[in-house]
């Protein structure tokens, strides 16, 4: 029963960090049609900024410090998008090369910068003490941070479908010729979507921080986890960005508890099924 | 013109024989600086060591004026990035293009695998620092020395250790999933089930994993858990294992990666307190390393680990030698025969060859304490000349299969 419990609530945990990881990525997928391989170092970019804040400023709060990193990874992938995105627009494939160049210079910068040794982010200090469950303890910050998914997963939801900027996004992913023929200024639209999404991973890089550290490489351990959460829950969907994070999360857990031996591949099992039977994921549209 | 495949093997192997029979004339003249190639990943995941192995290497030879024996020394670093094929190109950089004199590193024992027939060939000296257990045992090189250890040759003095002086009965092993983690936890588990203790259950991670908390909540309880982890692997495993409240539990020991200076550097209270054993402490108290380490945190501000002082032990010991024979590095036959063959006073004590080229030297057990504020390996006990085979029969112990996931069997896991 333990067993059941603790590690169900570890696939929630991960699940929720999987979802700050990847609802950036989605948005940007579904609007742009770009693969934007930067987002890995976006993430790991956001958590060692959060990791030198926090051990600068030793009062810090950590939700201070997972929204200034977001407000500067924002700013980054927004520069990174108008300089030089926008002059490969018509190359796609010229544009996903780019970013994975760009890619490689964030982590090799963050090397110069940080050195090679992990830095942890510390837990805040109120949730440091385990809570206990039933007779059982279960880290506290874990908790929050299932939380924490759920409140930007309704924020983000709040956003594209009750604002004018959300409305416009959802055109533009449905259409993007018919968006730009109604007057809506996709191009400063793109700009908009790639900073948030920037923005989610710099903040998501800290929240996750005290689970994962900040180390060299993280950039690429988390690339492909953001790109099998997108293709299960459906290109550009949010909903499917959320769900998807939570099957992951339950199907990698489980999955290395019960099965230790299919550690190796039990992540791209649930999307190679989804690829054979609904290619467009499990909420995605056809022919989005 | 074209050159048929025969001709042209034939002509490399005849010009490779003539530079052999030349050589020893011509070069005994000590012209020329005494080159040496230096393999280490500066940059990806294992950038922390290649860069420390670069900055000893450096201090040492500055320390000596960059002059050994009366020749200047001319360093070349190559960066192989941490992949096995990069190591092969720059291996073959270091030689074909700078004709370097002898290698020092490469630092991953997969990148060290991929390179070793290429070295062999090329007949050229190498003293490696990774530890994968073949390399000195069933496949050896005459061209190949180790100055650090085998994967398990630290943990069997722990094994010893954690079975005799803390008295545990039952520990639980954990590293990541590939050979040095296996070599290491089978290392560990032969000598602690031959003096009465039980593994009962061992845990392989894979190398990249995004979140350790399923794995911590699936170990079994026990009097310890061994860590074999390398890297920050292992720093993120042990704090998620400090969050789910079970350092007050299990005691927590591990081997020469685990809490190593480097990782130990950005830790807190936490690691108070856990053992570990290594070939190396920047705390070591002997004239050589007090000097070294004090030298090493006062340029670059934190102390020496695995990488810095392996590096410093194969450069003492490669001075040694290169002084044995005069400077006159070109004999390749007799450098190696000179790194065979002298006892070599180091910064981890004196260290000295086996016929395999693996190091005979003391062993640490460490334990974690705060001293002038910073964290660092205080030595509680020596295992004097520890040998890759430990106690064990040596002709025995290598007809046995290499260490693996699954031999040494283990007999006594839980379900």
């Amino acid at each position: 029963m333990q067993f059941w419990i603790i590690q169900g609530l570890n696939s929630l945990s991960l699940g929720g960090l999987l979802f700050l990881l990847s609802s950036g990525f989605s948005l940007i997928f579904g609007l742009m049609r770009l693969a934007n391989l930067t987002h890995g170092a976006f993430f790991m970019l956001g958590a060692y900024f959060g990791a030198t804040a926090l051990r600068s400023y030793s009062g810090l709060d950590i939700w201070v410090a997972a929204l200034g990193a977001g407000i500067a990874v924002a700013a980054i992938g927004g520069l990174f998008e108008r300089l030089v995105l926008t002059r490969l627009k018509t190359n796609t494939l010229g544009q996903v090369l780019v970013t994975l160049g760009m890619s490689f210079i964030i982590s090799d910068a963050c090397l110069m910068l940080w050195g090679g040794d992990p830095i942890p982010v510390p837990t805040p200090q109120s949730l440091q003490s385990p809570t206990r469950i039933l007779g059982f303890v279960f880290p506290t910050y874990r908790l929050v941070l299932v939380g924490l998914s759920f409140g930007t997963a309704i924020l983000l939801y709040f956003l594209l479908e009750r604002t004018r900027l959300g409305a416009m996004i959802r055109a533009g992913v449905d259409d993007r010729q018919m968006a730009r023929a109604v007057g809506i200024p996709v191009s400063n639209l793109f700009t908009i979507v790639f900073c948030l999404g920037a923005g989610i991973a710099g903040a998501g890089g800290v929240l996750g921080g005290p689970v994962l550290s900040a180390y060299p490489g993280l950039d690429a351990d988390m690339l492909p986890l953001a790109l099998i959460v997108v293709i299960l829950g459906g290109i550009g969907s949010l909903l499917g960005a959320f769900i998807g994070s939570f099957i992951i999360g339950f199907i990698y857990t489980f999955g290395t508890a019960l099965f230790p031996e299919l550690a190796y591949f039990i992540l791209f099992l649930p999307m190679i099924f989804v690829i054979a039977v609904r290619p467009q994921g499990l909420f995605g549209r056809a022919g989005a | 013109m074209t050159i048929s495949r025969r001709q042209f093997v034939s002509g490399v192997a005849g010009a490779g024989i003539a530079s052999m029979t030349a050589s020893n004339p011509v070069l005994a003249q000590n012209s020329g600086p005494i080159r040496i190639g230096m393999l280490a990943a500066k940059t990806g995941p294992l950038a922390s060591g290649g860069i420390d192995m670069d900055l000893a290497m450096t201090m040492f030879l500055k320390e000596r004026d960059n002059t050994i024996a009366g020749r200047k020394v001319e360093l070349t670093v190559a960066d192989t990035t941490g992949s096995p094929a990069t190591a092969r190109a720059k291996a073959q950089e270091l030689i074909e293009k700078d004709n370097v004199h002898c290698i020092v590193g490469p630092l991953a024992a997969f990148e060290a695998l991929a390179i070793a027939d290429y070295l062999n060939e090329k007949e050229m000296p190498t003293l490696g620092v990774s530890a994968a257990e073949d390399m000195t045992q069933r496949h050896p090189s005459p061209w190949f020395v180790r100055l650090t250890s085998t994967s398990a040759q630290c943990a069997y003095p722990l094994a010893d250790y954690a079975a005799k002086d803390l008295k545990y009965k039952k520990i639980v092993t954990l590293a990541d999933d590939f050979a040095y983690g296996h070599e290491m936890c089978a290392g560990f588990q032969r000598v602690f089930e031959d003096n009465g203790g039980k593994i009962i259950q061992k845990i392989f991670t894979p190398l990249t994993t995004p979140d350790y908390g399923s794995y911590v909540a699936q170990v079994k309880n026990a009097d310890a858990i061994f860590m074999g982890y390398a890297g920050s692997n292992g720093f993120r495993f042990l704090r998620q294992f400090i969050e789910y409240g079970l350092k007050d539990k299990m005691a927590v020991i591990g081997g020469m990666t685990a809490l190593d200076e480097s990782v130990l550097r950005n830790m807190g209270d936490e690691a108070l307190g856990i053992v570990t054993t290594s070939w190396y402490s920047a705390e070591l108290d002997n004239p050589l390393n007090k000097a070294f380490a004090a030298s090493f945190r006062k340029q670059f501000k934190y102390d020496p680990g695995y990488y810095a002082g392996g590096v410093y032990v194969t450069a003492e010991v490669l001075e040694a030698a290169i002084k044995t024979i005069k400077g006159n590095v070109e004999d390749k036959k007799a450098l190696m025969a000179a790194i065979h063959s002298n006892n070599v006073d180091t910064v981890r004590g004196v260290v000295k060859l086996d016929e395999f080229g693996d190091a005979v030297g003391n062993v640490y057990i460490r334990k974690v304490t705060r001293k002038d504020g910073r964290l660092v390996n205080s030595v509680i006990k020596t295992y004097p000349d520890v040998s890759q085979f430990w106690t064990y029969d040596k002709t025995a112990f290598l007809k046995n299969p290499v260490y693996s996931r699954d031999y040494p069997p283990a007999k006594n896991l839980e379900q």
